[in-house]
């Protein structure tokens, strides 16, 4: 292995620093190395961001796929708007930036001695370590349900094979056929996306399928946007009227408990007996499985973290973001991901530069696309308030519900853009 | 991980990080305290782009533009003067202080020309119109910056587009001479003269 300029330079500046803080033997050993786990939207914007504020700090990356496929988009997949590829996206900008990219799968993390093994038995030390783990699902909570009848009746939470398997499904469904998506309780990722999701799926039926129909049977008794979900869906779908393409049931009695592989039929808590050509069905969601077995979850399945760091509060050294996070009411999403490794990336620097973590501010963005032209969006602004470890929403909102047809339009345009520049500024 | 090469540079690096640091006095060359700013314009580079270099083509680019246009067509956001969806709902979240370091801040970054397509022969139709109607506030065919004038050349067409109509539809407010400069084109041009115009900017790469 040859030493490249860029890295040399990289040392130098390592010793040179070190060298001013009165300890300059420490700079014999290796360089400050941060470690994350997982190379989603968070880890990965984590990894530039550090690369980018400090280049003196080694970053490695572990991530089992070779590519990671948005979940934002990935709705407008199933429609055939977008291509599975257009929502592919590999690490090939972030090792043109020295990241030490690792496709292995990290097994266990060890706090107190730092370290961090991986499936193919590697063992890895950090000076701190970041984990984006995103979402685990809770399969226990659906008799009849598992990862492998996911394959059949997929979830499509997790972009990829999950988006394709749901979007073949879609293309072969007879007209007059039954599309049943079966949101769950709990805090979830992209807690908007199953409504988006009805909305694109009834999109692609009324212009090919027109005879069939979208079921919701809801766990919630209510949604985010609902009442712009439900403009929409008058406007398009005649939602409400008898010939309607979507039909949504929410509330505690439609939480599904059950599943009957062999008839295609979903069991709800009421006792109700749903049968559809695709269930799409969502199970509910935890932080992701790392998150859990390196003891950073609480009782809730998701990870308490010190907001101005994203530190674990449970151990020392770790810190969490995107999804897995606790980061009310941030929502969980991708744009809420890449916002908190901004944040992270900025305080992980300072404290191995012996800084306090200067404030942050917190952005998330989502778009839900219901047709042509129809476009609405939620975002956020969000704070820390000085002394406390909650985040209060500054500013936002949602489109207003008396927007115009052009206002709409500009909406849809511009949420391209967004997942264009979303994109790049988290994969280069 | 790691190839063990450290064993041999270390020392030489150590010694010459030793002079580099007497030299620069300071030790934080590679780490420039600039991570408040970087905090603050977080969020801007979730919609406009790394660094505020947009990949379009709905979205414009905002580096390298006028910290004052920057300025005060935040503001104009703020408080609902300039016509938006989602600006006018993000912006409230700073104040004036913060917006001026974002101005200051982007404006500081070097602007990259759009990569998108255009129709060289209007393109050449619109650099005349552009002598003739623009250039005296928009100077060096619409690159400058100078006098607060938003940046035209290379920025991503349909941004313009939809400007342009908020100008014409008096959403949003213009200058009095730019409004009359776009009245006198379009009753000369018509919509065809402006969007001449669009595609010479468009077509400027440099």
């Amino acid at each position: 292995m040859t030493i490249t300029r860029r890295r040399f330079i990289k040392t130098l500046g390592a010793a040179s620093a070190l060298s001013l803080g009165g300890t300059p033997f420490l700079a014999l050993g290796a360089n400050r190395q941060i470690v994350i786990i997982g190379g989603g939207i968070g880890g990965t914007t984590a990894a530039r961001q550090i690369r980018l504020i400090d280049p003196t700090i080694d970053v490695t990356l572990i991530e089992p796929k070779q590519h990671y496929y948005t979940c934002f988009m990935s709705n407008e997949v199933l429609c055939g708007k977008r291509k599975l590829s257009s929502i592919r996206f590999d690490y090939t900008g972030l090792k043109a930036l020295d990241i030490n990219v690792i496709h292995d799968k990290a097994t266990h993390i060890t706090p107190n001695r730092q370290k961090i093994t991986t499936k193919g038995g590697k063992t890895l030390s950090y000076d701190r370590c970041i984990i984006a783990p995103g979402i685990d699902f809770k399969w226990e909570s659906i008799d009849g349900f598992d990862e492998k009848t996911a394959r059949i009746f997929p979830h499509a939470w997790q972009a990829g094979q999950q988006t394709e398997i749901l979007q073949k499904q879609l293309g072969s469904m007879p007209n007059g056929g039954t599309v049943i998506i079966t949101p769950p309780s709990g805090p979830m990722r992209a807690p908007h996306a199953p409504y988006e999701r009805a909305s694109q799926i009834a999109h692609y039926l009324k212009q090919h399928k027109s005879r069939s129909k979208v079921l919701i049977f809801d766990a919630k008794i209510a949604f985010p946007q609902q009442a712009l979900f439900f403009q929409a869906w008058e406007k398009l779908f005649g939602y409400g009227t008898h010939s309607s393409l979507i039909e949504w049931y929410g509330g505690p009695d439609y939480a599904l408990i059950r599943l009957d592989t062999a008839s295609h039929t979903i069991i709800t808590v009421a006792g109700d007996r749903h049968t559809g050509d695709i269930l799409n069905i969502i199970p509910a969601q935890q932080a992701g499985h790392i998150a859990a077995t390196a003891g950073l979850t609480d009782t809730s399945g998701w990870c308490p973290v010190d907001l101005h760091t994203f530190e674990s509060t449970q151990h020392k050294g770790i810190h969490i973001i995107g999804d897995a996070c606790i980061a009310n009411p941030m929502q969980k999403l991708g744009s809420a991901a890449n916002s908190q490794a901004k944040a992270c990336a900025a305080a992980v620097t300072s404290l191995l530069n012996g800084r306090a973590p200067g404030p942050a501010v917190f952005t998330d963005v989502a778009y839900s696309t219901m047709g042509e032209a129809y476009t609405f969006s939620t975002v956020g602004t969000y704070r820390l308030a000085k002394g406390s470890n909650s985040l209060t929403r500054v500013a936002g909102g949602s489109t207003p519900s008396d927007a115009s047809a052009t206002h709409l339009k500009r909406e849809a345009a511009y949420a391209e853009s967004w997942f264009n520049n979303l994109t790049k500024d988290t994969f280069g | 991980m790691k190839p063990d090469y450290h064993q041999y540079w270390q020392p030489t690096v150590f010694i010459i990080g030793l002079i580099f640091s007497t030299l620069s006095g300071n030790s934080s060359a590679a780490t420039s305290d600039n991570s408040n700013i970087r905090l603050l314009a977080g969020g801007c580079n979730i919609c406009h782009g790394p660094d505020g270099i947009s990949s379009g083509p709905a979205i414009p680019s905002i580096a390298g533009l006028s910290g004052e246009y920057l300025r005060s067509t935040l503001e104009g956001f703020k408080s609902g003067e300039i016509p938006s969806t989602s600006m006018g709902r993000i912006v409230k979240a700073y104040n004036s202080d913060e917006l001026q370091a974002l101005a200051a801040h982007y404006s500081g970054r070097p602007f990259i020309n759009a990569r998108q397509p255009y129709n060289p022969k209007q393109a050449k139709r619109g650099e005349k119109l552009h002598e003739q109607y623009c250039e005296k506030c928009h100077a060096r065919g619409g690159q400058s910056v100078d006098d607060d004038a938003g940046r035209l050349a290379g920025q991503w067409r349909p941004y313009l587009i939809w400007a342009l109509k908020d100008f014409r539809s008096g959403q949003r407010i213009a200058g009095k001479k730019m409004q009359q400069r776009l009245d006198k084109l379009y009753i000369r041009k018509g919509k065809a003269g402006f969007s001449a115009l669009l595609h010479y900017y468009a077509s400027q790469k440099q």
